[in-house]
């Protein structure tokens, strides 16, 4: 399997989509090239606010031109949006639901910045928080159609983004849809969900799963709060052999957590694996190591299945990296921190 | 200052001391207050509601809304607390208010100039009411909601920036508190708005040197505070806070940077028993039926 890579997926798209929304305006805190806002300042220079390294006084300047109809798109790192300015984001933006989008780049372990740099508890804090829309986008068809339906939102959004070289693994015609999972696949003994990058890593080990004789549906979510959507219940209460969900985050809280409230709230009964990290913090490294040392690739992934079926598959590592499109190690991962 | 100046300043006096009686009054019959910051902010708030804010008038004094619910998702229809303030108009001023804790003197300013309904304090802190303790933007005379403190410059700096790129005239006014320099936050605001250049934007602070735990200098010292804000680029004014004409002349100044007024002010001023409960003074909650005697006596004299 072999997928398109876009280099720089948001950096285009975003200016041609706001060319004609003069309503929207960037705050950047001094990431802007490293979050593909450089050329936008360059295009739109009246609609760009530098605010510096000071999140805190980020989010009450967001808030008050959301309230006068202008809509603020922050871009930053993803953990920088809510650890130090979470009071602000709450009392300020989330209180008085306001529409302030929150775009956070290098989620999770994908960055080799390490523990300050690595966005691991977000979904976990903001799915409880009131008023709060979380999106995470798993490819650059989801980059660029994502900011359509952030725009609808008439409350604050939380997207957890994309950048530099994304594969392409869902077609331009098939956009982002607000509250619907994407199905991948569909069989009767593994339910496997998926959200942002473990969705193109899961997608390498599906084929040697059912070439194995295991049948899987598998969903991509994008959607994490609202967690709504009937076809993830229609889902879980088809798995025979259990559930499986894989999250570039911690267990407690993001994906795995809302897959569980569903299935404790609708009576559904299997067993519940959640691959993500395992209630610690990470470090510093690349992110094909970090995937593999936290056990969140689709060699873990494996290993969890045949854990649900009880049997051994014999997949070798040899085979999921035949399977793997490119090189998540490459250069342009790791550029401009 | 116009030729009816005098008039102005009489009106100002005249709010003031209304205040510190009707948050003093109020004090008594709940056995308990904010009333230190109704006696070193009377003036402060008297002279922006009475001299200073350009704000449409209110045809009568409007009656405080019951709560009707937190603000959800969806088209944005939430009544704030603002409409005590008139008109929203791009040649008119807007005043968001930062210690939310001031919410009864603030309450007590709007009631003295015919904003708020005279029995508006009957609701206060009852449940179900907007009339609350520490307001939130639901509350009478708020907009925003700040009662974690030090969030209101940035949000009104929002605000400034918003009213500027659309080129109103009107300016967008915070009141503060001197504790909120304690809080970080306040600095990263400084710093942005002088940044972006938000002339039109106007701070009046409350410097009474009292928090919650006692005298500020006990507590965290934000001395020497005007050589902080102007090392930060902006216009500072340091005046006496109960002193009408200096506040009144301060507010005129026009200048190149945002502006701040510093009032620095005496919390226990028309009240002078209040200093017997140094050095807090933060809530005034009395301990004792010859305590209470005693302000119920200062009451009577206040209304003589």
């Amino acid at each position: 399997m072999s997928y398109e890579i876009v280099a720089r997926p948001h950096q285009q798209n975003f200016i041609d989509w706001a060319k004609d929304k003069p309503e929207v305006l960037v705050l950047s805190a001094d990431l802007t090239n490293s979050c593909e806002v450089g050329k936008w300042r360059d295009t739109y220079p009246d609609r760009f606010f530098s605010m510096g390294m000071a999140e805190q006084n980020m989010m009450g300047m967001a808030a008050g031109l959301a309230r006068e109809g202008f809509e603020p798109w922050l871009h930053t790192f993803s953990v920088f949006l809510y650890r130090r300015p979470l009071d602000q984001l709450q009392m300020s933006i989330a209180y008085p639901a306001l529409k302030v989008r929150l775009v956070g780049f290098l989620p999770g372990i994908m960055t080799p910045g390490g523990v300050t740099h690595q966005a691991i508890e977000d979904i976990a804090i903001l799915r409880a928080i009131p008023n709060m829309t979380i999106f995470e986008v798993g490819d650059a068809t989801e980059a660029q159609s994502v900011l359509d339906v952030a725009h609808d939102v008439q409350g604050p959004v939380y997207i957890r983004m994309l950048r530099g070289e994304v594969s392409r693994i869902f077609p331009v015609t098939e956009p982002f849809v607000f509250n619907r999972a994407r199905i991948l696949s569909t069989g009767t003994d593994i339910t496997l969900i998926t959200s942002g990058i473990a969705t193109e890593e899961a997608l390498r080990a599906v084929p040697l799963l059912q070439a194995r004789g295991v049948s899987v549906t598998h969903l991509h979510v994008s959607t994490l709060k609202p967690f709504t959507d009937p076809q993830v219940v229609a889902a879980l209460k088809s798995a025979k052999s259990g559930v499986i969900t894989m999250e570039n985050h911690s267990i407690i809280g993001g994906l795995g957590s809302a897959v569980a409230e569903v299935m404790a709230e609708n009576g559904i009964s299997a067993p519940l694996q959640r691959i993500g990290l395992k209630d610690t913090y990470a470090h510093g490294a690349s992110q094909k190591f970090l995937m593999a040392e936290y056990e969140l690739d689709a060699a873990a992934l494996v290993k969890r299945v045949e854990v649900a079926v009880g049997r051994k598959l014999d997949i070798d590592e040899s085979e999921l990296q035949e399977q793997r499109s490119i090189n998540v190690h490459s250069s342009a991962k790791v550029e401009a921190l | 200052m116009s030729e009816n100046g005098l008039e102005v300043v009489s009106e100002i006096e005249k709010v003031a001391h209304g205040i510190r009686r009707r948050v003093l009054q109020h004090t008594i019959s709940n056995n308990g207050g904010y009333m230190s910051q109704a006696c070193s902010a009377a003036e402060l708030l008297s002279s922006l509601y009475v001299g200073i804010l350009k704000f449409s008038a209110l045809g009568q004094p409007i009656d405080p809304p019951a709560f009707i619910g937190v603000p959800a998702v969806g088209p944005h229809t939430y009544q704030t607390g603002a409409q005590f303030h008139g008109e929203k108009r791009a040649d008119l001023d807007r005043l968001i208010s930062s210690p939310a804790h001031y919410a009864l003197v603030i309450y007590a300013a709007l009631i003295e100039t015919g904003r708020l309904r005279e029995d508006g304090l009957e609701h206060f802190n009852r449940d179900g009411s907007t009339v609350e303790m520490i307001g939130a933007e639901h509350s009478p005379g708020f907009e925003t909601t700040t009662g974690s403190l030090a969030q209101a410059l940035s949000q009104a700096s929002g605000i400034a920036l918003a009213r500027k790129i659309r080129g109103e005239s009107g300016r967008t006014w915070v009141f503060m508190s001197d504790g909120e320099f304690q809080e970080g936050q306040t600095y990263e605001a400084l710093q942005a708005a002088r940044f972006h250049g938000l002339t039109n934007l106007r701070v009046i602070v409350d410097v009474n040197k009292a928090q919650c735990d006692g005298p500020m200098d006990t507590v965290m010292t934000i001395e020497p505070l005007a050589d902080r804000i102007k090392a930060f680029g902006w216009e500072v004014s340091v005046i006496d806070g109960h002193d009408i004409d200096g506040i009144l002349a301060a507010s005129e100044k026009t200048t190149d940077a945002p502006h701040m007024i510093l009032c620095y002010t005496d919390p226990v001023r028309g009240l002078p028993i209040l200093a017997n409960r140094a050095p807090v003074l933060h809530y005034l909650r009395f301990t004792s039926a010859d305590e209470r005697a005693q302000y119920e006596q200062a009451y009577q004299e206040m209304t003589k």
